[in-house]
């Protein structure tokens, strides 16, 4: 059990190492070439679609062949949410978020991942984001009391 | 519309990094990776806390490893207007917790699932994000 415990620890420090490594190879990192993949009406860099499609190649194979009742190897289950309700908070969240990634260029990953470099912007970025993070958390727990 | 900076290979190679950690993360630690995801938990609740924050720290530590073992510079430039960024903050933040993920969590772990809520979500935020610049640059 403890051994299991550590090993977790090591594993999330390690995949977020190698998923800070792929932002930045592929350059998703740099908000710029964000904006210009989605920037079809203009100048396109239609790049990044790449991004999605190498990382789509790779894990999708393994959801599939782990999802039946296997256990993860430093776990004692699966734990992520299945939830597949379509419904008005799924698009209109996703709309506020595809608002917000159109006007700065950044989502969390690349954002997160670019406090490496030390500039301002991306703590503006980050910051708010964790606002907007808390806040959201705060009115679900109103609704929930209600 | 014109075809500038394309890089599919090397967005291919960074993309392909990518599902490598959410493949290892899902095989080991049983969990999907999904940005807003681990950083929003990592801020409100007390479930995997250290895991989530060892995650975030490891992030900004890639492009720190890769500068030191590439010896390059990586380049970005963004908006320098504080107040846009902080808008955009705000909209990520919230929207991503409203709608239940981001690019990661629903446009790489969500449609690698094939969940059709998560594919929902994906079009939504590119369509929306796709009209913004439109706009932006209109203006």
């Amino acid at each position: 059990m403890d051994k299991k415990f550590n090993m977790s620890k090591i594993v999330s420090l390690i995949c977020g190492i190698i998923f800070g490594i792929g932002l930045t190879i592929s350059q998703m990192i740099d908000p710029a070439k964000v904006l210009g993949f989605l920037n079809i009406f203009g100048d396109w860099d239609p790049s990044l679609a790449f991004v999605m499609i190498g990382a789509l190649i790779i894990s999708s194979p393994f959801f599939h062949l782990f999802k039946n009742n296997k256990k993860p190897i430093f776990a004692d289950s699966f734990s992520y949410s299945n939830n597949k309700e379509l419904n008005k908070k799924l698009i209109i969240g996703s709309s506020l978020f595809g608002a917000g990634w159109g006007l700065a260029g950044l989502c969390p990953g690349p954002a997160i991942a670019s406090l490496a470099l030390f500039n301002t912007s991306s703590i503006i970025f980050v910051i708010t984001m964790f606002v907007g993070f808390y806040l959201v958390k705060l009115s679900d727990l109103t609704t929930q009391a209600r | 519309m014109n075809i500038i900076n394309f890089t599919p290979v090397s967005a291919f190679l960074g993309g392909s990094l990518i599902g490598l950690a959410v493949v290892i993360f899902f095989v080991f630690n049983g969990r999907l990776i999904g940005i807003s995801g681990i950083a929003s938990n990592f801020l409100n609740s007390k479930d995997n806390r250290f895991d989530n924050f060892l995650f975030l720290l490891g992030l900004i530590l890639g492009p720190i490893i890769y500068k030191v073992f590439t010896e390059q510079e990586i380049n970005i430039s963004i908006s320098n207007s504080f107040i846009l960024l902080a808008v955009a903050g705000l909209l990520v933040g919230a929207g991503t917790r409203i709608g239940g993920g981001c690019t990661s969590g629903h446009g790489i772990s969500g449609i690698g699932r094939f969940s059709l809520r998560s594919i929902v979500a994906t079009i939504t935020f590119m369509i929306v994000g796709i009209l913004t610049v439109w706009i932006k640059n209109l203006i």
